[in-house]
C-alpha cells in the first residue's frame, strides 16, 4: 500500500467516513439481540429466594423418631420450592439430627462447606466424612482432620421444638468455600 | 507490540490475507441498493442465531415446562418479551427478505450459468428457513402452535409409503407429547441452524466465486465491497432493524395463547402468514386428494424452482424466452400465493365464528396469565390444569353446554350467543344476590321468564303468596322484607357482598330471626335453620353457599329441595350426567366465587 499513489485528500476522507459510519452502524446493529439477551442472561442475578437470607422453619420430625444415644439421624427436608415458574412442595434438602438433651436436638446441614458434597454419617467413626475430598467432621459439625480441605465446619441450623415434640429446623443453605457462613438467599 | 502479535497471529492463520479477499471484493459499477437483499437476509440470520441462543437459556422443552418457561421468559424475565419479540418477527422478516433475494436474483439473472449451484443452495437455504419457522412455531406450546402444526404433522402423515413412520419419527411417538418437543427443539436449535450455516457457506464461497452479477449498464465507477457495499448493507440492515423494533414494541413481543389443550378446540389456529396461502390452497382439495395439494403440486413448483436455471437456456434468436418463462413463472407463483393468502384473510374476515374463537382465545391467553402469576404459582402439572380448574373459564362452557337449555344467564347462554328458545327456568346470574332475590318477591318479576315464567311454578304457591300477600305488605313489612332478602343473600357468602355482608351484620342477623319466624310466612314452604318435614319449597339455611349450589345441581328432586315438585331439571350428579369437579366449577362460577388478580398488585407490577 505504502508504494501506491496517495488518494486525493478528499477521497480519503470520504472513505474514512464511510469506515466509520460502517463499523457505527455494525455496533449498533449488533447491539439490539446482544442487548435484548443480556436481560435475561443476567435475570438470575437479582432475584432472591424472598427470605432475605434469613432461612425457614420446616418441620422435619418429632422428638420420638431421634434415638437417644446422641447417634446422628439423617432427615429430608420438604417444603415449598420455587423453581423458576413452578411452585411446589419438593424436597429442598437434607438435615443431620442428633440428640444433646431431653428435649435438645442439634441441626446440621448435609452439604460440605468445603464444595458441596453430600455428607456421610460414618458410624464406625461415629463423625461425618465427606465422600468427594475426605474432609472429617465432628458430631457437632467442627473440622477434625487438619488436612481437611474445607475451610469451616459443617453449618449449624436452628432448631425449634413446637407442640413438645415436633422439631422444626429454620432451614437454609449457605455459600461453600468460605471461611464465614454467608447463607444463600 | 500489537502490531507484533497481530503479525503473529497472522504469520500461523493467514487472517490479514483473508480479510483482504473478504472486504475488497470488486464491484463492478459501483455499489447499489440491489446488492443488499443477501447481506440482509445473513444480518437477520445473526439476529435469530445471538436471541435464539438468548431464549435457549431459558427454554424448556417438555409438555408441562414449554409454555410455562415461554411465559417465564414473557412476563418474568428482564427484557424477556423484547427478547422473544425479536426472534419472532425477525423470522418474519427473514421470508420477506428471501422473497426479495430470490426476486432479485432473478430479475438480474443471477441464477444462470455457471451459478446454478450458488442458486440451488439458494433455494435450500430457503426451505431450511421454512423450516425453521415451522418447528419453531411449536416450541411455545400453546393452543396456536400446537393446533397449527398438528395440521402440518398430519400432513407428513399423508407421504405415500412412509407417511405413518414419518410422522412418528417427527411427533416422537403416536400422539403429540414431550418427544414432539424434544425432536423440534433438536431440529429448531440443532440440526436446521447447522445444516443453514453448512450451506450459507457454500452459498457465500460459490457467490465470491463467480463474482456479483452486476446490472449493466454500469452507472458509476467499481467501488470495492468494503467500504461502500458495506455500508449499503449496514443501511438496509438497520431499516430491516428498524422494520422488525417497530412489530416488536407496536405487540410488546411475540403473541403467547394459552396452553395447549389437546381437549379444547381452537378454531382460531391459522399458520404464520407466509404458510397460509399452502392452508387456503389445501381447501381446494376433497377428502382423499389433499396428497395433490399438500405434497405433489408444492413439490412439483418447488422442482421447477430448481430447473428455473436450465429453462434459462431456452433462447431463439438471440431473445433470452427462457429467463422471461421463469420471470413469469415467479410472478405466477407470487401472486397465486398472494391470492390464496387474499382469499385465506377475506374467508375469515367474514366469518364470525372465527371471530369468536379469535376473541376467546385473546381471553384465555389473558385469563391464564393472570392465573399463573396467582401466588399460587404454577403446579408442576402445567399451566394447562390452571385454565381446566378455572370457574371463570370452564363455568360459562358448561353452562352453556348443560344449563342453558332452560336456564340463562343474563339473558344469553353464558358464552354470550343468543339462545332461539324461550327460557323455561330463571336467568342466573347475580345468583343468590339481594337484587336476584328481591325480583322473587315481586309479584311482576317472578312470573316473568327471568324467574318462573317458563316454569310450572309460575301458578304456583309461592307465586300466589306473592302476588297475594307481599303485594299488602305495609310500609313496616316491606322493609322487614329487605332485612329478610339480606339474611337469605348472606346465606349464600357471596364474595362479592363479603364486605357489605360483614359491613350489614346487625342487619343480616334481624333479617335471618324475621325469616325464620311464622309472620313472615316463609316458613309456610321453606324449612329455615331447623329441620320440618312438611316443607314442600327448597331448604333455605345456606341458601346460594357452596354446599347448597352443588346440592341442588346433584339432584333437585332431593327432599331438601323441590322433592317430587321438581320441574325438568335433571339430577346432574345422580344421573351421572357430570361428575363432582365440573359442578364445583359451575357452581363456583355461578356465586362469582373465582381467582381475580389484585388491582393494586396489578398496577404495581
Amino acid at each position: 500500500m505504502s508504494d501506491s499513489q496517495p488518494p486525493p485528500e478528499n477521497q480519503d476522507r470520504r472513505s474514512f467516513c464511510k469506515q466509520a459510519a460502517c463499523i457505527g452502524l455494525g455496533a449498533g446493529l449488533g447491539l439490539i439481540p446482544v442487548g435484548a439477551g443480556l436481560g435475561v442472561l443476567f435475570d438470575p442475578v437479582h432475584r432472591s429466594d424472598g427470605k432475605g437470607g434469613k432461612g425457614l422453619a420446616i418441620r422435619v420430625t418429632t422428638l420420638n423418631a431421634l434415638p437417644n444415644d446422641g447417634v446422628p439421624r439423617k432427615f429430608p427436608v420438604v417444603a415449598e420450592k420455587v423453581d423458576a415458574w413452578n411452585k411446589s412442595i419438593a424436597p429442598v434438602g437434607a438435615v443431620y439430627l442428633r440428640r444433646t438433651g431431653e428435649k435438645q436436638v442439634e441441626a446440621l446441614n448435609v452439604v460440605c462447606p468445603h464444595a458441596g458434597c453430600f455428607v456421610d454419617y460414618a458410624a464406625d467413626k461415629n463423625a461425618y466424612l465427606c465422600p468427594c475430598h475426605d474432609s472429617l467432621f465432628s458430631l457437632n459439625g467442627a473440622v477434625q482432620n487438619p488436612n481437611s480441605p474445607s475451610p469451616r465446619g459443617m453449618d449449624t441450623l436452628v432448631v425449634e421444638i413446637r407442640e413438645e415434640t415436633e422439631i422444626w429446623v429454620v432451614f437454609q443453605n449457605f455459600r461453600a468455600g468460605t471461611h464465614e457462613k454467608i447463607p444463600v438467599s | 507490540m500489537i502490531k507484533k502479535i497481530f503479525g503473529w497471529f497472522d504469520d500461523r492463520t493467514g487472517v490479514k490475507k483473508l480479510a483482504h479477499e473478504a472486504l475488497y471484493e470488486k464491484v463492478p459499477g459501483g455499489a447499489r441498493w440491489r446488492y443488499v437483499w443477501g447481506s440482509t437476509l445473513t444480518f437477520a440470520l445473526t439476529i435469530q442465531f445471538i436471541t435464539g441462543i438468548f431464549l435457549w437459556l431459558a427454554y424448556s422443552p417438555g409438555s408441562q415446562t414449554a409454555w410455562e418457561s415461554v411465559h417465564y421468559i414473557q412476563h418474568e424475565m428482564w427484557g424477556g418479551w423484547f427478547l422473544r419479540g425479536l426472534h419472532h418477527f425477525t423470522a418474519q422478516s427473514m421470508t420477506v427478505l428471501l422473497v426479495l433475494h430470490l426476486m432479485q436474483v432473478l430479475l438480474d439473472g443471477a441464477y444462470k450459468a455457471p451459478r446454478e449451484i450458488n442458486f440451488w443452495t439458494g433455494l435450500i437455504l430457503l426451505l431450511l428457513v421454512l423450516g425453521m419457522s415451522l418447528t419453531g412455531y411449536l416450541l411455545p406450546w400453546d393452543q396456536k402452535g400446537y393446533w397449527a402444526t398438528k395440521v402440518a404433522t398430519n400432513i407428513a402423515a399423508i407421504t405415500p409409503f412412509i407417511g405413518q413412520d414419518l410422522q412418528r419419527i417427527v411427533v416422537g411417538g403416536a400422539d403429540y407429547g414431550h418427544h414432539t418437543l424434544t425432536r423440534f427443539f433438536a431440529l429448531h436449535a440443532g440440526v436446521l441452524p447447522a445444516g443453514i450455516v453448512a450451506v450459507i457457506v457454500g452459498h457465500i464461497y460459490l457467490f465470491r466465486k463467480h463474482g456479483i452479477t452486476a446490472k449493466t449498464p454500469y452507472k458509476k465507477r467499481d467501488a470495492t465491497f468494503w467500504p461502500d457495499q458495506v455500508l449499503m448493507d449496514a443501511v438496509a440492515c438497520l431499516a430491516v432493524l428498524a422494520a422488525v423494533l417497530f412489530f416488536v414494541i407496536k405487540f410488546h413481543g411475540a403473541e403467547l395463547t394459552a396452553p395447549a389443550d389437546p381437549s379444547e378446540p381452537f378454531s382460531a389456529a391459522r399458520p404464520e402468514w407466509y404458510f397460509l396461502f399452502l392452508f387456503q390452497f389445501l381447501k381446494y382439495f376433497p377428502g382423499g386428494t389433499e396428497i395433490w395439494g399438500a405434497i405433489i403440486i408444492p413439490t412439483i413448483l418447488v422442482g421447477v424452482l430448481f430447473a428455473m436455471p436450465f429453462i434459462a437456456k431456452w433462447e431463439r434468436n438471440g431473445r433470452k424466452l427462457g429467463h422471461f418463462a421463469n420471470l413469469i413463472i415467479i410472478c405466477g407463483l407470487l401472486s397465486g400465493a398472494a391470492l390464496l393468502t387474499y382469499l385465506a384473510k377475506a374467508e375469515d374476515a367474514k366469518n364470525p365464528e372465527y371471530h369468536l374463537a379469535v376473541k376467546e382465545a385473546e381471553a384465555n391467553a389473558e385469563r391464564v396469565k393472570e392465573l399463573a402469576e396467582a401466588p399460587p404459582g404454577i403446579p408442576i402439572t402445567g399451566a394447562v390444569m390452571l385454565l381446566r380448574n378455572d370457574p371463570k373459564t370452564q363455568g360459562p362452557k358448561l353452562f352453556a353446554k348443560n344449563c342453558a337449555s332452560c336456564h340463562r344467564y343474563g339473558g344469553h347462554d353464558g358464552l354470550g350467543q343468543p339462545v332461539k328458545d324461550a327460557a323455561s327456568g330463571p336467568d342466573l346470574k347475580d345468583f343468590a344476590t339481594r337484587a336476584w332475590l328481591a325480583g322473587w318477591v315481586d309479584p311482576e318479576k317472578i312470573v316473568s321468564a327471568h324467574y318462573f315464567g317458563g316454569t310450572k311454578f309460575k301458578d304456583g304457591k309461592m307465586v300466589k303468596f306473592v302476588q297475594k300477600k307481599v303485594t299488602k305488605f305495609s310500609d313496616e313489612e316491606k322493609a322487614q322484607l329487605q332485612q329478610a332478602i339480606a339474611a337469605l343473600s348472606a346465606e349464600a357468602e357471596l364474595p362479592a357482598q363479603k364486605t357489605l355482608d360483614a359491613k350489614e351484620a346487625d342487619l343480616i342477623a334481624t333479617g335471618r330471626t324475621l325469616l325464620a319466624s311464622e309472620d313472615m310466612g316463609c316458613t309456610d314452604c321453606h324449612q329455615f335453620r331447623k329441620p320440618d318435614e312438611s316443607a314442600s319449597a327448597p331448604d333455605l339455611t345456606g341458601y346460594g353457599s357452596r354446599a347448597w349450589l352443588t346440592a341442588i345441581i346433584a339432584n333437585p328432586a332431593h327432599d331438601r329441595f323441590y322433592g317430587g315438585n321438581n320441574d325438568r331439571m335433571p339430577a346432574f350428579a345422580d344421573q351421572g350426567i357430570l361428575d363432582a369437579q365440573s359442578i364445583a366449577l359451575l357452581t363456583d362460577w355461578l356465586r362469582g366465587d373465582w381467582y381475580e388478580p389484585d388491582p393494586a398488585t396489578t398496577a404495581k407490577k
